[in-house]
């Protein structure tokens, strides 16, 4: 037999769970890759914000004469020149502000001129009048009688609430052997994105307005953005360059955008905005600071009884995302662990701080923070250590929470035994308290925690859906138009591995395109861990689509059933014994060349997770599947500096099923080293309202030297819901990891630190205090 | 207007001439004159190591060297990087090993990782980690970056 008439044979290769580099990295490491601050459009103007100076104050007058008589100035605009249309959760916020200011970030007048130069000299020439008001900064004095009122809208100074019961918490009170009582206060931080806020925008002759825009919800911020425009959301289009960094801060429209496309509109020539490093840190969201009150009981075994638990926000001047963040605490609070009574109060108070979006992790890193600080305090109590008595407690497969989650497909108890063997968590711990009282300096410890969070999505609105627009062309590469945002996670790589998958064609034959609503099909956004599960499966399943039309027009040919055929590197194939029956290329022009009979490959498809929203209970099995995971941290202390050096970080999460291993343990490192700095580090010091550390050198971003070391685990519990199983990964590793320090903390030196994050002083001075307690008790 | 200065210097291997501002700064006119924007302003204060560039063969914040001062130097970015028969190593294993999200800290990263690779060929992981700890990335939390620039050294050595 000839070598031609050797029949080729190809055998299948998958690319799911494959080590496949990210498809945008070779334009990133060659600095090709042009983000939107990075961009310049013909006759762009540039743009700049006049920001307040007070905290509270009314506004008499501001003039800007001085600043538009300055050459090179295009537009100045006040809030005359916007419609009068708030923005964010509860349209409480003006993008320029025209009655008072209520934060130290309020935007006043804005400028677009012909450089940023000529930008900061005008705003320096607009004048400001002010009748300074009474201000409040903390939501206990906001709560008071005859406070000061931010918005007169709201004279109690309450901007939302948030309350679930479930079962009886008093008579399960009165049941419990042992009652926990404690108080835990988490902090500011933000997100300190590489690539600053940036925005722009341009404006079509017919009005159409353009944004340029680094958000991670394109589809629904039309809506939300088109108020404040004074136009038909039909009529914005949002572009997506790359993003440098989001991690949630995008979710909103910020005053910034609207200004921006005033200024626009003003000029008839293209304009961007983008802050300084110190705006971003002043003026962009932060995460939200809560005070929780946690009551929780046990039966002298060491069971659960009830939980009781309210909270406070501090929701600044406005209301974004922050104020919501009790949709997700409270799971936490309800769901993470068996507990059979549960009481929950969040009250989202206005003063004259700055404002809280949301953040990777939303409101459960602020919640896992109390909730897994109060179960190792309990643990202390209930013996006989950390893990047992978590086990004791843990969620089983199949459990249906107080709020309606069906933790159908979850393995609490197998991360945390899996953490608790890998570190050889128990006789460390045991090893490590015993050092509490000894004279050494520098002390070890050993902390572990554990999480709960949605992996399925998250049906907060109407539809948790994404929509995929797929082709196949007459070369057989294959076009992916997907809903779905990029903000640096990867999800177009991901996107590619399935849909090479199923229609068996290389990598690189696969272009996803994720940047543009006059394009794509509707998303929700890139948020609560549910992009590779919610525009995976939508991805998959407009490839088994394209796949199927493609197999039943071979087997047309060929005279067999689909079923017979398979598709491997860009081949129809024999599925029994991998021979090949027709290149894929020349089938798809078969299919496209046929006169009357032509088709072409493009399909779409519109994919809506099987959850539920909540009810006005708060009710309801929100996301398609949950996932756990369990840190352990071990970390040195040195007791006369209060430094604490993380040394390794054991990291055990139900991931469903791997993808890529690349970006899984990309996700899993950059999330800890997040967390971490929440943890230890970072914290932006609010004191009366103002910004006290605006820089990178006063805020304490972790870098490299001090990172642990990593040792991760993934579970595959193969979720049956999930695109090949996968299950949303990314939030779990920065909502875990701050407990487990400070209950490393506790383990080292027997201080226990309730308000994060640990900062040498903060850790210095309570070892330091802790000593004095315990001479002066054995005087 | 401010006082302008001609300068002339060579810029990834090429005599170039700029007549810039006496109070621009390096990146500035790297980005706007030349239209080099793969450095990166993200701070504007030196703390973060985005628009790291190589100025006679020390690394550098092009945000807090002042443009004239490049007058008479020889200067690399990281579009200077990627010439000829493709991309640099530390390069490619940034690419292999994942050591990119976002992608905002990565031109100066890369950068920083070539300038230790060149200074300390025999650099330990604590070398490189302490080299890089000038370079903010809010992403990866670091370990794929240093093992980018690990596996480079080693594959660099006989």
């Amino acid at each position: 037999m000839s070598h031609a008439d050797t029949p080729r044979v190809i055998e299948r290769h998958s690319v799911i769970g494959a080590r496949v580099p990210k498809l945008d990295a070779e334009d990133k490491v060659t600095g090709r890759t042009r983000y939107v601050n990075d961009m310049v459009l013909p006759r762009m103007l540039h743009a700049k914000i006049l920001r307040t100076d007070r905290v509270h104050a009314r506004i008499i007058r501001i003039d800007t004469a001085r600043a538009e008589a300055l050459p090179g100035v295009v537009a100045i605009i006040t809030a005359a020149d916007m419609p009068k249309a708030g923005i964010g959760v509860l349209k409480d916020n003006p993008p320029l502000k025209s009655d008072k200011v209520r934060t130290i970030r309020d935007e006043l007048a804005a400028v677009a001129a012909e450089s940023e130069a000529i930008c900061d000299a005008a705003l320096r020439l607009i004048e400001v009048e002010y009748e300074d008001l009474p201000a409040i900064f903390e939501c206990i004095d906001a709560l008071k009688p005859g406070a000061p009122v931010i918005h007169s809208e709201r004279p109690d100074n309450v901007a939302m609430v948030h309350e679930f019961v479930h079962g009886d918490v008093d008579s399960a009170e009165r049941a419990s052997d042992v009652v926990v009582e404690g108080k835990y206060n988490v902090h500011y931080v933000t997100h300190c994105n590489m690539g600053v806020s940036c925005v722009l925008a341009d404006i079509g002759v017919d009005g159409r307005v353009t944004l340029y825009s680094q958000t991670q919800y394109p589809y629904i911020m039309k809506m939300d953005i088109a108020p404040a425009l004074d136009v038909h959301p039909g009529d914005i289009r949002i572009i997506q360059p790359p993003v440098g960094g989001a991690f949630g801060s995008k979710l909103d429209v910020y005053p910034y955008e609207p200004i921006c496309v005033a200024l626009a509109r003003k000029a008839r020539r293209p304009v961007k905005l983008a802050f300084s490093r110190k705006e971003e840190f002043i003026a962009s969201p932060t995460r939200q600071p809560v005070e929780f009150t946690i009551r929780a009981g046990m039966t002298k075994d060491g069971i659960l009884t009830f939980r009781d638990i309210d909270t406070l926000l501090n929701n600044g001047g406005y209301t974004s995302w922050g104020a919501t963040t009790p949709f997700v605490t409270m799971r936490t609070c309800s769901s993470h662990y068996r507990v059979p009574h549960v009481r929950y109060r969040a009250r989202a108070i206005y003063t004259n701080n700055p404002y809280a979006g949301s953040f990777r992790g939303y409101g459960n890193v602020q919640a896992t923070w109390a909730i897994e600080t109060h179960m190792d305090k309990m643990a202390e109590v209930a013996g006989p250590d950390p893990v047992a008595f978590r086990l004791k407690n843990a969620n089983e497969p199949g459990d249906v929470t107080p709020q309606g989650a069906r933790l159908n497909n979850i393995d609490l108890k197998g991360c945390l035994k899996i953490a608790a063997a890998k570190s050889d968590f128990v006789s460390k711990w045991a090893r490590y308290r015993e050092g509490w009282n000894s004279n050494s300096r520098v002390k070890r410890g050993i902390g572990i925690a554990a999480s709960l969070h949605n992996a399925g999505g998250a049906k907060i609105h109407k539809s948790d859906g994404c929509g995929t627009i797929l082709k196949v062309d007459d070369y057989a590469r294959v076009t992916v138009i997907t809903g779905a945002s990029d903000i640096g996670q990867g999800i177009d790589t991901v996107i590619a591995q399935f849909v090479a998958e199923e229609l068996g064609v290389p990598m690189r034959d696969v272009t996803v395109i994720a940047n543009d609503t006059a394009t794509g099909p509707w998303d929700v956004g890139v948020h609560a861990s549910r992009t590779t599960y919610i525009a995976g499966n939508s991805a998959r399943r407009a490839a088994r689509k394209a796949r199927a039309m493609i197999l039943d027009q071979a087997a047309k040919q060929s005279n067999v059933t689909a079923d017979c055929l398979d598709l491997r590197a860009g081949h129809v194939v024999q599925a029994d014994n991998g021979v090949v029956v027709i290149p894929l290329d020349r089938l798809l022009r078969q299919m496209h060349f046929a006169g009357q009979d032509a088709t072409l490959v493009m399909v779409t498809d519109y994919y809506e997770p099987p959850s539920q929203p909540e009810d006005k209970n708060h009710i309801g099995d929100m996301s398609a599947c949950y996932s756990h995971a369990v840190h352990v941290a071990e970390i040195i202390v040195d007791t006369l500096t209060g430094e604490i050096r993380v040394e390794t970080v054991w990291s055990v999460q139900d991931v469903g099923r791997i993808v890529n291993p690349v970006g899984l343990e990309g996700q899993i490192e950059g999330g800890i080293a997040m967390g971490l700095g929440y943890a230890l580090s970072e914290e932006l010091k609010i004191e009366n309202g103002i910004v006290r550390n605006p820089y990178f050198r006063d805020y304490h971003v972790f870098t490299a030297p001090q990172m642990p070391r990593f040792d991760l685990t993934f579970i595959e519990t193969a979720d049956a819901e999930g695109p090949a199983g996968a299950k949303g990964i990314a939030e779990l590793p920065t909502i875990v990891i701050a407990p487990a320090i400070g209950n490393a903390l506790y383990n080292a030196t027997g201080l226990r630190i309730d308000h994060p994050p640990l900062t040498p002083e903060k850790v210095a001075r309570g070892l330091w205090d802790r000593a004095q307690a315990m001479k002066r008790a054995a005087e | 207007m401010s006082l302008k200065v001609d300068i002339v210097f060579t810029l990834n291997g090429a005599a170039v001439r700029a007549s810039v501002s006496a109070d621009a700064n390096a990146l500035v006119v790297l980005r706007e004159q030349f239209d080099l924007a793969g450095a990166k302003l993200a701070c504007g204060e030196g703390e973060c190591g985005a628009c790291t560039i190589i100025v006679d063969g020390l690394s550098l914040n092009g945000c807090l060297m002042p443009a004239a001062d490049l007058d008479g130097r020889r200067v690399e970015t990281i579009e200077g990087l990627w010439r000829g028969a493709g991309l640099d190593p530390v390069q490619k294993t940034f690419v292999e090993t994942g050591a990119i999200q976002c992608g905002f800290c990565t031109p100066g990263m890369v950068m920083q990782a070539r300038h230790l690779i060149e200074r300390n060929p025999d650099a330990s992981e604590a070398d490189i980690r302490r080299g890089l700890e000038g370079n903010i990335c809010r992403c990866t939390g670091y370990r794929k970056i240093v093992d980018a620039v690990v596996l480079t050294l080693r594959a660099a050595r006989p």
